[in-house]
């Protein structure tokens, strides 16, 4: 019972990264019905980016961190401009997207992996000092608190943006039907360029989370989320900004309970994707998605 | 009987966009579907084309029950159709999009052409001239290798009308066949229907071009708000209260 | 004579490769004619070299019964993925052959008989690259014949407008499932006789990255016709070796090119490569459907 418990606090741990990650992806595919497979290798690069200013820079995390999300975001920039912005006018811009952004996941992937090298590295021992609590036989440690606290923190921010400021809510508009959103005078464009800057700075900040998390980062982590990802926005709904957090917070669980349960991980991913099959083919809006694809 | 829809309703979500919708076709004639935006008739024609089916209600084609049929069965009984925001097959040339079209009639199958056998050569030339029928039909025969997205836009409507007659069909649901056409293509596309009906063809067209239709159809059913309000000939229709007031009243509910 | 030797000493094994991807490629192909975004292929071919391999290897089975066998199960499985799967429209098909090829890869790698991670090791290599050519031969044939026959019409009506196709009489789900499962038969084929090529397979060869790697040969090379994905399979599959001979060895820079080429193409060369050999009278450039009321 008490190992139970461990493994529901530690899968929520990860499922907050996982919402967090999440929450960029559905975010774009909300406003663009696009699915931007770059976001991994944002991720990515938010994380090594991070390690680079803490490591070489000098810099502490507390400082590093904003920065590299920053450095994520104007990321999302360069990738609207570059690979979507172009393609808005076809017919296909959502196939055509997708293969825009496989086609700069290849990129910034090869980007990390030329600056960056191919080793696993981690962030140096000291960059955040760590507590461990004890109460019963759970443990937890000030880090997961920490990353916990920054992720739920930076959606629900994400949430109160959407819901109140006025660019959130032009970003809605735009999600809804975005030829009535430039009749409304809103400047359709610059939203979704925002919306990329966005997507992208959350998902680097997954990324420097996760390696704080996991204490290891690489040029290739993004594989391992990149489905993930995918299952999470699948299963919580596309284009549902909840959903995301939901999905990433059950999927964490899972991911957790069953490798508990079966006793080894061989079979955690099957499970997850058994299951991210089947709400495709029985309920594709996943629970808490949008019914239909937007209104061109 | 033709083509008889019984009370048909279809719901989506909350909004009921057919509520009981009732009308006859007879064979051979050229049957008006008018009404204002939002009335249901494109709603009808998906229905009667297997698109979507009715959430209740029965439609009988030839007196056999069809609703529960999918598009492709209904296409194989004989009814073609052309759709409001015509869905021509852009990368297509005008023939190619009127050789697919002639899926229902032209059998071209697999293993002569694998083994190269003169039987396919043959059967395609016949194809091909008959598609270029179809084409010279609608007056397109000169466009025949242009690309569809090169077309304006009269002539794109004109080729989904040369297409819907490919597969040869018995009855013919046209969606705003002349809509933002200038009167040249108008009478053109006129004429056209006349010689089809002439021909023995059936043919269910929705319109908002008030001559066109009135010039062109023996009868004329109107709906509104998904209902049948009146199904009469020209003068019946064109002068009834109710019809005046339905199009005249449209203006004040924002649809 | 000796020139040639030495070329094929060199370069045998790339020859190999080319009519092995080649063939991959094709069988993507398959489903993209009929506009179906599947990315199962990779996964398909494991099935058929794996059954292959197995009997092969563990049961004596001759070689071309052996990959008949592998090929006809790949088939049924997709017949049994595809008719679920195949409701699914864009990007929501391709996620959901995305999961199925995870659990497969997951699957094999966790079941015995298959050599878990290690691969399938010890298969007699009696591929020739003779055999791989006259298969591609066939193949490439085979599917340019479908062009004008009335499966080619179908599948190509079906790609540009399911709804106008099935008002035209076509029965969409058959022809969806048709190209499904061809796809699946000629990639199972496939991975019979790339298992037989180097004595051993392993999961990794037919994941995630193998499916987008078949997915960039089409794009690259131009699916409008049968020899696009061929082209963009060769192109690709021997870029390593020609970067290599002009000096760039470096493993970045290999991806990078990789990564520019697709966004070249997707942005310049939508129908891809084979579009500068093909030209029609009267196409104007991104013109879309929905023109604005004008003149007849």
């Amino acid at each position: 019972m008490e190992i139970l418990a461990q493994q529901l606090v530690n899968g929520l741990f990860i499922g907050s990264v996982y919402g967090l990650f999440a929450v960029g992806y559905t975010l774009v595919f909300g406003v663009l019905d696009i699915l931007n497979l770059a976001h991994a290798a944002v991720f990515t690069l938010g994380g090594l980016v991070a390690l680079w200013l803490v490591d070489t820079g000098g810099l502490s995390i507390w400082l590093a961190f904003p920065t590299a999300v920053l450095f994520c975001g104007l990321l999302g920039l360069l990738l609207d401009q570059v690979a979507f912005a172009p393609l808005r006018q076809r017919a296909d811009s959502n196939f055509s997207g997708l293969i825009s952004s496989i086609a700069m996941a290849i990129i910034f992937e090869s980007a990390a992996l030329g600056l960056f090298g191919a080793r696993t590295v981690r962030f140096p021992a000291h960059t955040v000092s760590v507590h461990i609590w004890r109460w019963q036989d759970l443990s937890i440690t000030s880090l997961q608190v920490e990353i916990v606290a920054i992720s739920l923190l930076l959606m629900f921010l994400l949430t109160q943006f959407l819901n109140k400021a006025r660019v959130g809510k032009a970003i809605r508009a735009v999600a809804e039907n975005d030829r009535t959103a430039r009749l409304l005078g809103i400047h359709v464009d610059g939203i979704i360029a925002f919306t990329f800057f966005i997507s992208s700075a959350l998902g680097g900040a997954a990324g420097i989370l996760f390696g704080l998390y996991f204490d290891s980062l690489s040029p290739d982590m993004g594989h391992s989320i990149e489905l993930k990802g995918l299952a999470v926005i699948v299963l919580g709904g596309m284009g549902s900004i909840p959903g995301a957090i939901l999905g990433g917070l059950a999927f964490g669980l899972s991911e957790v309970l069953t490798v508990a349960i079966t006793g080894t991980s061989n079979l955690r991913d099957a499970v997850a994707f058994t299951v991210l099959f089947t709400v495709l083919v029985l309920r594709p809006s996943g629970i808490l998605g949008k019914k239909k694809m937007r209104e061109a | 009987m033709f083509l008889q829809v019984k009370d048909v309703c279809r719901t989506f979500g909350g909004v009921r966009a057919l509520d009981g919708v009732s009308l006859t076709v007879v064979k051979g004639e050229v049957h008006g579907l008018i009404g204002p935006n939002g009335a249901g008739k494109t709603t009808l024609i998906n229905v009667l084309s297997g698109i979507k089916g009715p959430s209740s209600g029965e439609v009988l084609f030839d007196d056999r029950p069809v609703q529960e049929l999918p598009a492709h069965k209904l296409a194989a009984m004989g009814i073609a159709r052309t759709f409001q925001n015509i869905r021509l097959f852009p990368a297509m040339t005008c023939l190619e999009n009127v050789l697919a079209g002639q899926h229902l009639v032209a059998a071209r199958p697999y293993f002569p052409r694998f083994f190269c056998l003169p039987s396919s050569r043959r059967s395609e030339r016949e194809n091909h001239r008959q598609a270029l029928e179809c084409l010279a039909r609608v007056g397109l025969e000169a466009r025949a290798d242009f690309s569809a997205k090169a077309l304006s836009y009269g002539e794109r409507r004109r080729l989904e009308i040369a297409r819907a007659l490919a597969s040869r069909p018995r009855l013919l649901l046209l969606d705003e066949p002349v809509a933002g056409m200038r009167k040249q293509g108008v009478e053109q596309v006129g004429n056209l229907v006349e010689s089809l009906a002439k021909e023995g063809m059936t043919v269910l067209l929705i319109e908002h071009n008030m001559s066109f239709v009135m010039g062109l159809c023996s009868k004329i059913t109107v709906l509104n708000f998904g209902r049948t309000l009146i199904t009469g000939n020209p003068e019946e229709v064109s002068g009834h209260p109710e019809v005046i007031a339905a199009y005249l009243g449209a203006g004040e509910n924002h649809a | 004579m000796e020139a040639l030797q030495q070329f094929l000493a060199v370069y045998g094994s790339l020859i190999n490769f080319l009519g092995i991807n080649s063939l991959l490629a094709l069988s993507l192909y398959l489903t993209l004619a009929a506009g179906q975004l599947s990315l199962g292929s990779a996964a398909f071919a494991g099935i058929g070299g794996y059954t292959a391999g197995v009997l092969t290897m563990k049961l004596g089975v001759p070689y071309l019964p052996a990959l008949a066998a592998g090929a006809v199960l790949a088939g049924l499985v997709g017949l049994i993925i595809g008719l679920p799967v195949l409701r699914l429209k864009g990007v929501f098909l391709a996620i959901a052959t995305l999961a199925f090829g995870e659990v497969v890869r997951i699957a094999v790698l966790n079941i015995d008989i298959t050599g878990g991670a290690e691969g399938l090791v010890g298969i007699p290599n009696i591929t020739t690259t003779w055999g791989i050519y006259l298969s591609l031969a066939i193949a490439g044939y085979a599917i340019a014949k479908l062009r004008r026959s009335r499966i080619g019409w179908c599948f190509e009506s079906i790609r540009e407008d399911e709804t106008a196709a099935s008002a035209m009489g076509i029965n969409t789900t058959y022809y969806k499932t048709l190209s499904f499962v061809l796809g699946a038969v000629l990639a199972g084929f496939t991975g019979g006789l790339y298992a037989h090529l180097n004595y051993i397979i392993t999961p990794r060869e037919f994941g995630f990255t193998v499916a987008v790697d078949l997915l960039i040969y089409n794009i690259v090379g131009g699916i409008r016709v049968w020899y696009g994905p061929v082209l963009g399979a060769v192109l690709l599959t021997s870029l390593p070796e020609i970067l290599r001979a002009i000096g760039i060895t470096a493993g970045p820079i290999r991806m990078a090119v990789n990564g520019l080429i697709l966004l070249l193409v997707i942005l310049f060369l939508p129908n891809g490569l084979v579009s500068i050999f093909q030209r029609r009278g009267g196409r104007k450039q991104n013109t879309r459907m929905d023109a604005a009321p004008e003149e007849a």
